[in-house]
């Protein structure tokens, strides 16, 4: 076990054993490192400014690469990689094509944004994303920019590509990683101790001897306790270096989706089984955020606003907990006890999430409200699931995140529905009975009153588009609207 | 007509001066500049209440904690203790640990902490044991008038006779919208690093549009004449107003460090201080009665303002002004009055923010219009356009301002013209129509709304500017000026204003950081009046040195082209006619100045003409909307806006789009909510939704207006365009408007914001 972090710093090899384990990596790119191309704009995820790419070795060796949040991103975590900075890209003097065709045109105004756009657009350039202006939205949702209105730097993505190719070092990175060998981590100083062990059956047991460890895995949430409440905890168990947690495996009726597994990984694997779960992941958080978090991260902090619980519940997800060498199997609709309180304790961690195949992709539909379409924090995630057969609704399930303490199912919505033909009767009758089931606050993010409406229409809106076609206002700029006649 | 492609290749459509540094990491920013080893560093504290007094409690744990260097409140700052910019009603520190403290909102700074690293600083700031007797806060604009809390007395324009004149058109109509404010969301948080020098000289790095008035109050707490204070600031990341004033008091904290310390010392606001610290754009009221004829001309109006100003006075006067001034925005008003009221409330001090009043002034009337469309049945574009100021060359009838300025320049009717037709506005209402009649859930609407915007400060001494061309014996050239560089392209286009002066290339112009020890008593860069007043300033200095030029060569005419100098039967290299001038001991420096013509104002009588000529614009937008969720988005938008000839196209269209979507996103997404103590509840991005690449219509056409061109003798005949573009996002905010009238099928008025949940619940 290594006791230093061992990693690459733009090509070149770096070895730390004296900063505090909560260091964060922006700040250490910028006030140890003196690279300052990297920019802090809020400390907690949600601009983009400090964008870096990591690039790491995959289970078979393969090179692979994503884009963080540096300010968010603990330093330790990037033990074994290899980061790459702005600085990075024209380390020969001249501009790399992305940067040259944010330069050219005109991507670039008060410019503080413009390190994180870089590094996003480059991360799009290397691994060969799609420049259509949707996808390239997608791809910078985590970036703010409050100069530009946007025009110039959606632009700069494929104008990019029209420009002769820049040369690649993947292959000396993946010498390079190769070369580092850095091995599992244990690093202690006398601000903390932090662990990044290589396999589930060494974390089990860490954390069971350490129950009082904060579990880290994409720091997406832990990081913000971090910058924003001073938090430093003696111990940290980062979980995202184990390999066999890291890979979604195909079960028998579905999936098996591990601890380490992130959301831009599991987002595919689940897109693919539930065509409208895609459109949810795909609006979830920013890619940066969706690299670094974790589908059991985002279920083991028990956030009643998380946008991943509803959707699980509604099709029955299972958990794996894991206590040491103990496993047990909990429902996941059963998980979230409380506000802050959750079915797990000391010693235990949410190893796994099983999700089974529909017979029906159609069957689930997910509402994701919130003020702003991409990354945004929800204010209402309805998840709706109901099997037919026939015109019968012979199974439903409704869950909602946002409308109570935690994500909760509907059980007076769905009564009203099971049994009953398909039709708008038994969704009016739902939509009333939603009143038994929440009773929602007023927040910075709606209104009570908002809140209940907005949920019982989301009831009717899955009646409409399932019996006449989509009516949503998705995508960019995409409208798909069903001419179903007013009432 | 040039679209905005063509527009973009234009041969003055230069980058920005450091677009290459930026995308390359290597522009430098305040906190860029490599730290001392001695730098110390400081946190705030602020104030856990929005009204009443800290009772007891003391700062012993924060002195005790690791690191710390310093702690100091009112009691330590040796001049007045104030940051207000024109009202000395802002203590810095609030707190006095003689007298206590009056809080006035949530979030006021009461002390500050100086320490060896800023994590220590901000962990020290936690352990503040503070005891607070708390009042019951004013946190809205009812709640200002219940309370009559106010900063003033209300103020007044009028022409006319309005009452009467609505009691006697054949239509009468009140109506009323709420608006709410803005956070900047600059890029860069406040920031300044204070050094001290020799004596009691100090200087400062500051995040800044306006370096001489953070000299100023620097000099002031510090109890020093401004010539022992130096402010610098090369660039910001992000400025929209929101750092005019709201960077005094991190400055004036870090200056005071630096005294106390002897050392360096940095203040750099963690996000979510920033948004609750410092001030917003104001969150306003405005309501109308209106009198018209069948056609929808109007006969009379009177508007009463309501401005939500927080808790002190900051520059609120001038801004509750300016949305006055906008009453009007396009629309010729015969009988006109405007009452302004200026609300106290305990929330943060509201401040300066692209528009500057303006958008508030022009959402309310834009709203009107589109009621008394909706009243009358018509298109809203129709009622518009009857209600327009007369185009510069008509019979001079419909031209008087509320505030008795005469409309000399109007082009808003041709613009309209323009982008009705290039937009193929008619038609697409048309089909809007047929679409909502068809599809019962998603619901489309459309709006064009016009922009006439005032340019200069309404404050009249402000408008002067100031400039340092430095020309040294190899040619190079060195400029300096009072404007300070916020990504708005300045810079770059006071640049080109001298390379072509001296006929060099753009690369021989040296850029350099604005100071105040260069160019004093400069305005703040601010009222979209940066490339007016310091390109005729830097122009001044050119003419200056080009004279001087001329005199040396004993000729009455040169011309500079090329980088050669050329008169009737000679010519000559640049370099080597400075090099020739030096030798023959001419000056190759000059200072220039500049001071805007034709302006005077007597805010007492309301009557003047403020401003030296207006700017112009249109926007037509569309959008859709879901009714069961009143989830939006924007689909497509147009854009024609009149920067009369175009000092560089490229900026011009950039400021143009990225105004406009900064304005859709004051009216849609972005929402500030305090909850019922007072505290901001919405400070991070993570809460408080500014729009993002996704939310920028698919199609989306931006293009300068062609025809333009400056009646003024402005800068080479160009307009300023900080901030008229952003009042184009209303046609956003009308639009959604429209939609929610498909929506139910009558008169629905909305607030602003109009997000999903404004949307849903305005359908009743």
């Amino acid at each position: 076990m290594s006791t230093v972090i061992k990693f690459l710093l733009n090509g070149v090899e770096q070895r730390v054993e004296d900063v505090p384990p909560t260091t964060t990596l922006l700040n250490w790119l910028r006030y140890e490192k003196r690279l300052t191309g990297t920019k802090e704009g809020c400390a907690e995820g949600d601009c983009g400014a400090c964008t870096v790419v990591l690039r790491e070795l995959g289970p078979r060796g393969r090179l692979a690469q994503r884009t963080v949040n540096a300010c968010i991103h603990l330093l330790p975590m990037v033990h074994g990689k290899e980061v790459i900075t702005v600085e990075h890209l024209s380390r020969d003097g001249g501009l790399h094509p992305v940067q040259q065709a944010m330069s050219e045109g005109h991507g670039s105004q008060c410019g503080f944004c413009t390190p994180g756009f870089v590094m996003s657009l480059w991360h799009g350039y290397e691994t060969s994303a799609p420049t259509d202006a949707e996808a390239v939205a997608d791809q910078l949702a985590g970036n703010l920019c409050r100069c530009t209105g946007y025009g110039p730097i959606l632009t700069a993505a494929s104008a990019a590509r029209d420009l002769p190719d820049a040369p690649s070092d993947k292959a000396e990175a993946r010498d390079r990683l190769k070369a580092l060998d850095a091995g599992a981590l244990g690093y202690r100083t006398n601000q903390g101790a932090f662990w990044a062990p290589h396999d589930a059956a060494t974390l089990a047991k860490l954390i069971e001897d350490h129950p009082q460890a904060t579990i880290l895995a994409g720091a997406t949430d832990v990081g913000l306790w971090v910058t924003k409440q001073g938090f430093a905890p003696k111990e940290i168990i980062y979980l995202g270096d184990c390999a066999d947690l890291s890979e979604i495996e195909e079960t028998l009726t579905g999936v098996h989706i591990p601890a380490a597994v992130s959301h831009q990984k599991a987002m595919t694997s689940l897109a693919e089984m539930f065509p409208d779960m895609g459109e949810l992941w795909r609006r979830f958080a920013s890619e940066q955020v969706r690299s670094a978090g974790t589908l059991c991260g985002n279920i083991a902090n028990g956030s009643p606003i998380g946008d991943a619980p509803p959707a699980l519940i509604a099709i029955g997800a299972t958990l794996t907990i894991r206590k040491g060498m103990k496993v047990r199997q909990a429902l996941l609709e059963d998980f979230f006890i409380e506000y802050g309180k959750q079915d797990l304790s000391p010693g235990e961690f949410v190893q796994a999430v099983d999700i089974t195949a529909p017979e029906d992709p159609m069957d689930l539909r997910c509402y994701k409200i919130s003020k702003r379409f991409d990354q945004d924090i929800s204010a209402i995630m309805g998840a709706i699931n109901i099997q037919l057969k026939g015109d019968k609704i012979i199974s439903v399930r409704i869950a909602f995140g946002g409308m109570a303490t935690t994500p909760k199912r509907a059980k007076h919505a769905e009564a009203a529905l099971k049994g009953q033909t398909f039709d708008e009767a038994p969704f009016k009758a739902a939509m009333e009975a939603l009143d038994q089931d929440f009773t929602p606050i007023d927040d910075h993010r709606a209104s009570a009153a908002y809140r209940l409406r907005t949920a019982k229409n989301i009831l009717l809106k899955y009646f409409i588009e399932r019996r006449y076609g989509d009516a949503r206002i998705t995508g960019r700029g995409k409208v798909l609207a069903t001419k179903v006649a007013a009432e | 007509m040039m679209d905005g492609a063509a527009q973009h290749s234009a041969p003055n459509a230069v980058r920005h001066d450091s677009a290459d540094r930026q995308v390359a990491g290597a522009a430098r920013y305040t906190d860029d500049v490599v730290e001392p080893p001695d730098m110390a560093h400081l946190a705030l504290g602020l104030s856990k209440i929005a009204h009443g007094f800290v009772s007891g409690g003391d700062l012993g744990s924060v002195r005790s904690a690791p690191g710390v260097l310093a702690v100091f409140t009112a009691d330590d700052v040796p001049g007045i203790n104030d940051t207000g910019p024109v009202v000395h009603d802002e203590p810095a520190f609030a707190l006095s640990e003689e007298t206590g403290a009056d809080v006035s909102y949530h979030g006021q700074c009461l002390f500050a902490v100086v320490a060896e690293s800023r994590e220590q600083a901000r962990a020290a700031v936690r352990l503040a044991n503070l005891e607070y007797a708390e009042g019951s806060p004013i946190l809205s604009i009812d709640e200002a008038i219940t309370a009559k809390s106010f900063l003033s007395e209300p103020y007044r324009m009028a022409r006319g006779d309005a009452e009467r004149a609505i009691r006697r058109a054949p239509h009468r109509l009140t109506g009323q919208i709420e608006m709410g404010g803005q956070d900047h969301f600059y890029l860069e948080g406040q920031i300044a690093i204070a050094t001290p020098g020799e004596n009691d000289e100090i200087h400062v790095l500051s995040s800044t549009q306006h370096p001489s008035e953070v000299q100023k109050v620097v000099a002031e707490n510090l109890e020093l004449p401004l010539s022992s204070v130096t402010v610098e600031v090369r660039r910001m990341g992000g400025g929209f107003g929101g750092k005019e004033t709201q960077g005094n008091l991190v400055a004036v904290a870090a200056a005071l460090a630096a005294r106390v310390t002897g050392r360096p010392a940095k203040l750099r606001l963690d996000r979510d201080d920033d948004m609750i610290l410092t001030g917003k754009r104001h969150p306003f009221r405005v309501s109308y009665e209106v009198g018209f004829d069948d056609e929808g001309r109007i006969e009379g109006v009177r508007f009463e303002q309501w401005a939500n100003c927080g808790w002190s006075s900051d520059l609120s006067h001038a801004i509750a002004d300016r949305a006055m001034f906008h009453a009007d925005n396009a629309y010729y008003y015969p009988d006109v009055e405007i009452t302004s009221h200026r609300c106290r409330t305990h929330q943060v001090s509201m401040t300066a923010f692209r528009g500057f009043g303006g958008p508030q002034g022009v959402l309310g009337a834009e709203r009107m219009m589109e009621h008394i469309a909706n009243h009358l049945d018509l298109d809203p574009l129709k009622v518009r356009r009857r209600n327009f100021y007369e185009p510069a060359e008509g019979p001079g009838e419909r031209v008087a301002t509320p505030y008795h300025m005469t409309v000399e320049d109007s082009v808003i009717d041709q613009i309209v013209d323009d982008l009705a037709e290039t937009s193929d506005y008619e038609a697409r209402r048309k089909e809007i129509d047929d679409w909502n009649r068809a599809n019962a859930v998603i619901k489309r609407g459309i709006a064009l709304t016009p922009v006439k915007f005032g340019i200069s400060f309404t404050t009249t001494f402000l408008n002067q500017a100031g400039a340092l061309v430095l020309i040294y014996q190899d040619g190079s050239i060195a400029l300096n000026h009072g404007g300070t560089e916020m990504g708005q392209g300045l810079f770059q286009k006071v640049a080109q204003v001298a390379a072509g002066e001296f006929g060099v290339p753009l690369d021989m112009i040296r850029i350099t950081s604005t100071r105040t020890d260069k160019v004093p008593n400069t305005s703040a860069t601010a009222a979209s009046s940066g490339s007016d007043m310091n390109g005729m300033a830097v122009q001044d200095a050119c003419h200056q040195i080009k004279q001087r030029l001329a005199d040396h060569l004993d000729k009455d005419e040169l011309l500079f082209e090329n980088g050669m100098v050329y008169w009737s039967g000679g010519r000559m290299k640049w370099a080597d006619l400075v090099k020739d001038a030096y030798m023959n001991r001419v000056s190759l420096a000059a200072s220039g100045f500049y001071a805007t013509p034709k302006i005077e104002w007597d805010r007492e009588a309301a009557k003047g003409r403020p401003f030296y000529y207006f700017a112009y614009g249109a926007a037509v937008t569309e959008v859709a909307m879901d009714i069961l969720t009143g989830e939006n988005r924007m689909l497509r938008a147009d854009i024609l806006h009149d920067v009369g000839k175009s000092l560089n196209p490229a900026i011009d269209l950039g400021q143009v789009e990225g105004g406009f979507i900064q304005g859709a996103g004051w009216l849609t997404t972005e929402e500030l909510v305090w909850d019922n103590t007072g505290a901001l509840r919405t400070h991070a991005p993570s809460t408080y939704k500014i729009p993002t690449a996704g939310d920028r219509p698919d199609i989306m056409n931006v293009s300068l207006w062609a025809k333009g061109q400056n009646r003024e003798l402005t800068i080479k005949r160009s307009k300023a365009v900080g901030e008229p573009p952003l009042m184009l996002g209303v046609s956003t905010f009308l639009a959604l408007q429209q939609a929610a009238m498909a929506a139910t099928g009558e008169w629905t008025p909305i607030n602003a914001p109009a997000t999903a949940e404004e949307l849903l619940m305005s359908f009743g």
